[in-house]
């Protein structure tokens, strides 16, 4: 029902809506700055590491798509490719 | 149920200490969770034993939205305890309610007037208590070969408790219902980050919004519902998986349309006659799918882990359910399947509770122990996983190896 802006949502980075909620620590590699900046305004970053390392570069390149399009999550083009990437490289089999 | 008490009194203090100061994890490993070798390689290094404000330290999937999953030991009784029970949450704004001002809206094109009720007035109305089984559509999704994406859940996104609340339908009386709805529709006061993300909104058909044990809960387990659960009320829909228990609820709509949002014309879909089930959604049906419904028949083995050595004479128990017709028998096999003998089974909370039973292993060695819960309608677990795209409805029969010295 509620909806915050994406601004003040960025503040969950250092902020995190549980009290509890641990900094998740992806693998540093070109494109991490784009996934923290963009993936982890809507949810933490363990997501990646659970679904992993199974998917293959189509399941990651539909997953991003899907926060897109059916999520809405407000990525542009050329953070997606770069977001694509780095999953694949990073998570993917 | 003086035993459930005793573990109220002892959680709740518990649960106090622990969000001033956790203790210190007793041993190096402490917060690493037993798990499944067969999860995903990436859970398995990412999970790990944490507490949220107010419950136990439970399996940590996400933080947020917190998904949280019950370490199988909690299923050795029927009933879960309420701070040991999974999390799920879709969205992650969730807003902690003030009871004082929270308000339950009911209306809708297919309703005749409309109302709005305060927890006080719900609490006034008739009040229903069932024992009933939530389980999460994804339980198990984890373990699907090959794996498919989502929440990764092993053994634990589901729970049994003592639900208490009023009547859907006497809810909907307080509007009247217009003769062509065909659905009623739900919203919780829990919400997307970013406005452009659909709302988790659920609904399910008439018939089964008018049934006696649909409830809109307050309670559980004797205690105010817990925030995580959904305070100050929630849908409760006996023998349907968990999408449909709407948390927080702020909103009830009779609808003479299908429900189109994303969270029912896309997701929680099974492919069309691959599942053995009776309940139907068929205002929602389309070519290819159908919302899922009722649970399968299941059952899990919890007294031992896989790899455990248990002593000749002593007991294999777990528990075991399904979508409300009632568990008619567990059996248990120690030679792989080939030969099955009948478990006892325990008190009977109901026919949508889980239902305990255990089995005295006689013969010695090393052996693969297997149960297979069958209901009342002839209903059984499966032997293949059935595979489908969002990983729903495994009831594989659970094996593990055991040693009987």
């Amino acid at each position: 029902m509620r909806t915050i802006s994406i601004l003040l949502s960025a503040a969950l980075l250092t902020v995190p809506a549980a009290a509890d909620e641990q900094p998740v620590a992806l693998k540093k590699a070109p494109g991490l700055d784009k996934v923290e900046a963009n993936c982890s305004a809507c949810h933490s970053l363990d997501y990646i590491q659970m679904n992993s390392p199974f998917p293959t570069a189509a399941v990651w390149d539909a997953a991003v798509t899907k926060m897109i399009k059916a999520f809405g999550a407000p990525i542009d083009d050329a953070d997606a490719a770069v977001i694509k990437d780095y999953l694949k490289q990073n998570y993917g089999n | 149920m003086p035993t459930l008490n005793r573990r109220h009194f002892l959680s709740g203090s518990a649960a106090a200490g622990a969000t001033l100061a956790l203790p210190a994890p007793p041993t190096a490993h402490a917060a690493q969770p037993d798990l499944s070798p067969a999860l995903p390689q990436g859970v398995r290094t990412s999970a790990v034993l944490d507490a949220l404000p107010g419950k136990k330290p439970l399996i940590k999937l996400s933080y947020r939205p917190p998904n949280y999953e019950t370490p199988i030991e909690y299923f050795r009784e029927a009933i879960t305890p309420n701070d040991a029970f999974f999390v799920r949450y879709h969205l992650a704004d969730i807003p902690r309610i003030d009871a004082a001002t929270w308000k339950l809206s009911i209306g809708g094109d297919g309703a005749n007037g409309q109302a709005e009720l305060t927890l006080q007035d719900l609490k006034a109305m008739p009040a229903v208590e069932v024992v009933a089984v939530n389980q999460c559509s994804g339980n198990r999704r984890g373990l699907f070969q090959p794996h498919v994406p989502g929440v990764e859940w092993g053994y634990g996104a589901m729970g049994c408790a003592r639900w208490k609340g009023a009547r859907l339908k006497d809810l909907l009386d307080r509007v009247g219902l217009k003769k062509d709805t065909v659905e009623i529709v739900f919203d919780g006061a829990d919400g997307p980050v970013v406005d452009k993300t659909p709302d988790f909104v659920k609904s399910i058909p008439t018939w089964k919004a008018l049934e006696e044990t649909t409830l809109v809960a307050y309670e559980m387990n004797g205690q105010a519902l817990p925030h995580f659960h959904g305070y100050p009320a929630r849908l409760v829909v006996p023998g349907w998986t968990g999408t449909y228990w709407m948390k927080h609820l702020v909103s009830i709509r009779a609808s003479t349309k299908p429900e189109a949002s994303f969270w029912m014309s896309a997701a929680y879909r099974i492919p069309l006659g691959k599942f053995p089930l009776v309940t139907r959604f068929t205002s929602q049906d389309t070519a290819a799918n159908t919302p899922i419904t009722e649970m399968v028949v299941n059952s899990l083995i919890t007294s031992h882990s896989d790899g455990a050595e248990i002593k000749a004479g002593s007991a294999l128990s777990g528990i075991a359910w399904d979508g409300g017709y009632g568990i008619r028998s567990v059996e248990v096999s120690s030679d792989g399947g080939k030969s099955w003998v009948a478990a006892t089974l325990g008190a009977d909370l109901g026919r949508y509770a889980f239902r305990t039973w255990s089995l005295p292993l006689a013969e010695k060695g090393r052996q693969t122990v297997m149960a297979r819960a069958s209901n009342v309608i002839g209903g059984t677990q499966t032997a293949e996983l059935i595979s489908n795209p969002a990983g729903y409805h495994h009831n594989v029969m659970h094996s593990l190896s055991l040693t009987v010295i």
